[in-house]
C-alpha cells in the first residue's frame, strides 16, 4: 500500500464510527471446517461489513508439508474475516471466524487467549473436521458450544447421538442453525453466552 | 447411520496454552505443532490484542509522524479496534502492533484494554453482552 497517499485510505464509514465512550471490546471466535459456514455466519451478525485482517506465520521447522514450500523458512500469510457489534456506548463484541488451514488457528497470538468463548460449526457430512479443534480449546480451556449448520443434504442425528459422538458432556449446548440467517446466528450466540453465564453460577467447565 | 466418534481431551493436555509466543528462532527444538511461530520483530510486540481499542489523542497530525503512522492516526480519530486498523491499513497484525508501540511510546495514541476471559467469568460483562444481542 502507499501510504503517500495515505488521505485516501478508506477507513469506517462515519455511521459505522465508534463513539469515544467505546472503553473496551470483548471477542468470540468461531471455528470449524472449511466450507461450514464460518464467513457466513460473521456476515449475519455483524453490523459492519465484515473485514479481514491477516498474519505472517513463518515456517521455523521441518516435516512441514509441500503446500507451504519446501525451502526452510517461509512466510505463509492467513487471513481472519471479523465483524463487530456494538453491545454498549462503552462495550464492543468482536467476532473472528478462523480460516481454513487448522494448524494456524492456535498460533495466532491472542486469538483465543482472552477469548470469552467460541463457537465450533460443524456440518454432520463431515464431522470428524471439527474433532481436532474441539480437543484443542478443551485443552486450553476455552469454553465452547456446537452448533449444528444445517445443509438439506447431511445427515440429521439426533441430539444425543451427536453428544455421544463428540464425546461432549451434559452442559455443553449443541444447537442447530442456519448461519445464512441473522436471528439464527444470534441466538447461537445467545446460546454460547447463556452458557457462560452458567459457567460463571457454578465456576467451572465441567 | 451412526456419526464418527471423537474423544474428550482435558485441559492442560497436549500443547500448553502459551499466550503471545514470541517469534521462535530458528533451530529451536518444539513439537510439531508449533512449527509456524508469527514473525513479530524482536521483542518489538506491546501487549496489544486483536481487540485493543486504539484512538488517537489528538486530531492534528504531529509532522513528524511518517505516512504509515499518519495514515494510523487519520484511521483513529475515533476508537478502533487493532483488527480493524490491519484491515484497512492492509498490513499484517504484527505490524500494526510495532506501529501502535511506536505511537503509544511517542503518546500519540491511547490504548483501551479488552476485556479478557477469566477463570469465573464477570456475570454482569455477559449479561450486558446478551441484552446487546438481543436486540440485534
Ligand atoms: N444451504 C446452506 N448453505 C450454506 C449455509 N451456510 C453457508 N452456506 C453456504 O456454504 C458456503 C460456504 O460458507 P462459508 O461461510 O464461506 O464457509 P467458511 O469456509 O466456513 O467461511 C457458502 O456458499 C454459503 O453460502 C447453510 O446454512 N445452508
Ligand atoms: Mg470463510
Amino acid at each position: 500500500m502507499d501510504f503517500n497517499g495515505s488521505d485516501t485510505i478508506p477507513g469506517p464509514r462515519a455511521e459505522d464510527q465508534l463513539p469515544h465512550t467505546a472503553q473496551s471490546a470483548v471477542k468470540i471466535v468461531i471455528v470449524g471446517g472449511f466450507g461450514v459456514g464460518k464467513t457466513t455466519m460473521v456476515g449475519s451478525v455483524s453490523e459492519i461489513k465484515p473485514l479481514t485482517t491477516e498474519e505472517t506465520m513463518t515456517q521455523a521447522g521441518i516435516g512441514v508439508d509441500d503446500n507451504y514450500g519446501s525451502a526452510s523458512k517461509t512466510a505463509t500469510t492467513v487471513a481472519m474475516d471479523f465483524g463487530r457489534i456494538r453491545i454498549t456506548d462503552e462495550l464492543v463484541l468482536y467476532l473472528f471466524g478462523t480460516p481454513g488451514q487448522e494448524r494456524f488457528w492456535f498460533l495466532w497470538n491472542g486469538l483465543f487467549e482472552g477469548a470469552l468463548g467460541a463457537v465450533v460449526l460443524v456440518d454432520t457430512r463431515r464431522l470428524e473436521v471439527s474433532f481436532d479443534v474441539m480437543g484443542r480449546l478443551e485443552e486450553r480451556g476455552v469454553p465452547f458450544v456446537v452448533a449444528v449448520n444445517s445443509f438439506p443434504d447431511a445427515p440429521r442425528y439426533p441430539v444425543a447421538d451427536l453428544r455421544a459422538a463428540l464425546d461432549l458432556s451434559e452442559v455443553i449446548p449443541i444447537v442447530e442453525c442456519d448461519v445464512r440467517r441473522r436471528a439464527s446466528s444470534r441466538d447461537v450466540l445467545m446460546t454460547l453466552m447463556r452458557f457462560l453465564h452458567s459457567l460463571a453460577m457454578t465456576g467451572s467447565l465441567t | 447411520m451412526t456419526p464418527p466418534q471423537r474423544q474428550r481431551r482435558t485441559p492442560g493436555q497436549g500443547t500448553p496454552a502459551q499466550p503471545a509466543a514470541p517469534a521462535r528462532k530458528e533451530g529451536e527444538g518444539g513439537n510439531p505443532e508449533r512449527l509456524y511461530v508469527v514473525a513479530g520483530p524482536d521483542g518489538e510486540r506491546a501487549d496489544i490484542d486483536l481487540v485493543t481499542l486504539i484512538v488517537a489523542r489528538s486530531p492534528d497530525l504531529p509532522p513528524s509522524a511518517t505516512p504509515e503512522q499518519a495514515a494510523l492516526l487519520r484511521l483513529c480519530v475515533a476508537p478502533l479496534s487493532v483488527a480493524e486498523l490491519s484491515a484497512y491499513l492492509s498490513l499484517p497484525f504484527s505490524v500494526v502492533t510495532v506501529l501502535i508501540t511506536e505511537l503509544l511510546t511517542a503518546e500519540l495514541v491511547q490504548a483501551r484494554s479488552p476485556i479478557v476471559r477469566k477463570a469465573l467469568p464477570d456475570r454482569s460483562l455477559l449479561e450486558a453482552v446478551m441484552h446487546g444481542l438481543q436486540r440485534l
